[in-house]
């Protein structure tokens, strides 16, 4: 039941995009099109969950014994871009076609702020091994479910007719703060 | 001799002038957003937030500008990465050390300035490839134009939020709690970010960039 409350929470109440303002660079980078969006989402669900587990096992097994949790920004950093490297790689040699498809997205990973925030969040709220992957998860598929809303909106607002100062991402900010809004409603989902 | 010293200030000048403007990370560029807007619902923390970023992008200019010698440009990327991480935690540090309440209210974001890419492209960019003095100017000319767009975004925020300025009490009237909200965040900046296209647009004859939607 707890699994589930910490997806629930990571996925609707706190969304990495509309509550968190997490990935926001991205959000708005990719959402032109609907097809670029749903690449992202599922590069980005997947590198979460990976960057969940593998932070938090360096975390509870290298840094907390070696006291060295103060230099957890550069430790994350580290496994984060050497691992989308690596998956680069691998990727490139195993499956060409997913490469040519994803590998775009992938490169663009390394240095983005929810792949960052995730094992922090695990480190800072003392999340158990499954905790943190639900965690990842969770926070994979809100924020896919954001870019999907989020490109069939701008594809709709292509057509629009919006004032010269407001086309393109000024128009975008105001839409998203609308989605925000709505997304507010979903804080009542979970009592305590 | 006196003009070139002014011709040289002039440049610096115009070093900073153009991150505080002309290439402003937040409202012309769209770039390093994230914490951007979580930690403008009061000055206070969006000053702070600015002060950090302005820290830690001349430190990480200067670094590279004086080790750049040193750096092969085959592993640029990481030892670009290494040095800015090092200099968010030392920021991260001091913020915990000396701002205490603040630092608790932005928490996470202050270590999310790692991720920023307007400071790696101006490790890229400029300070592998300038002297130290320069790239110490572009360092600040960016981060002040951040810090410029910060300090906007959360004085509107605050003022219309809590009706209050650097926490005193200002307008004597029921605030609109909308802006203190996620959306009041999104809403507030799209629209300076308008607004800052609609002065471009009308007083300078540009095109309104949108920015390129970058990291």
């Amino acid at each position: 039941m707890k699994l589930f409350e910490i997806f629930i929470a990571a996925a609707l109440i706190n969304n990495f995009v509309f509550t968190r303002f997490l990935g926001l660079c991205i959000f708005f980078g990719v959402t032109k099109k609907v097809e670029t969006a749903v690449g992202m989402s599922i590069t980005f669900t997947s590198v979460m969950m990976v960057s969940a587990a593998l932070g938090w096992l360096v975390f509870n097994y290298v840094m907390v014994p070696l006291d060295l949790t103060f230099l957890k920004i550069v430790i994350f950093i580290g496994i984060i871009a050497s691992f989308v490297q690596a998956s680069d790689t691998i990727m490139r040699k195993v499956s060409p076609g997913l490469y040519y498809k994803l590998g775009v997205y992938l490169a663009l990973i390394s240095t983005n702020c929810i792949m960052l925030a995730v094992p922090l969040i695990n480190a800072g709220d003392k999340y158990g091994f499954i905790e943190s992957i639900t965690l990842g998860l969770g926070s994979g598929l809100g924020f896919a479910m954001a870019l999907i809303i989020m490109a069939s909106i701008r594809e709709k607002l292509e057509l629009a007719d919006v004032p010269r100062p407001f086309q393109g991402l000024p128009i975008a900010f105001v839409t998203t703060g609308l989605i925000a809004l709505a997304f507010l409603g979903f804080s009542g989902i979970i009592t305590q | 001799m006196e003009i070139q010293a002014q011709q040289k200030s002039t440049n610096y000048w115009s070093l900073v002038l153009i991150g505080l403007f002309k290439e402003n990370a937040i409202f012309r560029l769209a770039i390093s957003l994230c914490p951007a807007i979580a930690v403008t619902t009061g000055l206070k923390t969006g000053t702070l937030m600015g002060i950090a970023v302005v820290f830690v992008t001349v430190m990480v200019n200067v670094t590279i500008s004086a080790i750049r010698a040193f750096i092969s440009p085959r592993i640029r990327i990481p030892i670009f990465m290494l040095i800015i991480s090092g200099w968010v935690t030392v920021a991260d540090l001091l913020m915990a050390a000396f701002a205490r309440d603040a630092y608790k209210q932005m928490g996470l974001y202050i270590q999310l300035i790692v991720a920023f890419a307007s400071i790696l492209t101006r490790a890229e960019v400029f300070a592998s490839k300038s002297k130290v003095v320069p790239s110490f100017f572009d360092g600040i000319g960016s981060g002040a134009g951040f810090m410029f767009a910060l300090i906007c975004i959360s004085f509107f925020r605050e003022l219309i939020g809590k009706g209050s300025l650097w926490g005193f009490d200002i307008i004597h009237a029921r605030p609109l709690l909308i802006m203190l909200l996620p959306a009041g965040g999104f809403i507030t900046t799209g629209l300076l970010m308008g607004f800052f296209n609609w002065i471009d647009i009308r007083f300078y004859g540009g095109k309104g960039a949108g920015g390129a939607g970058g990291h």
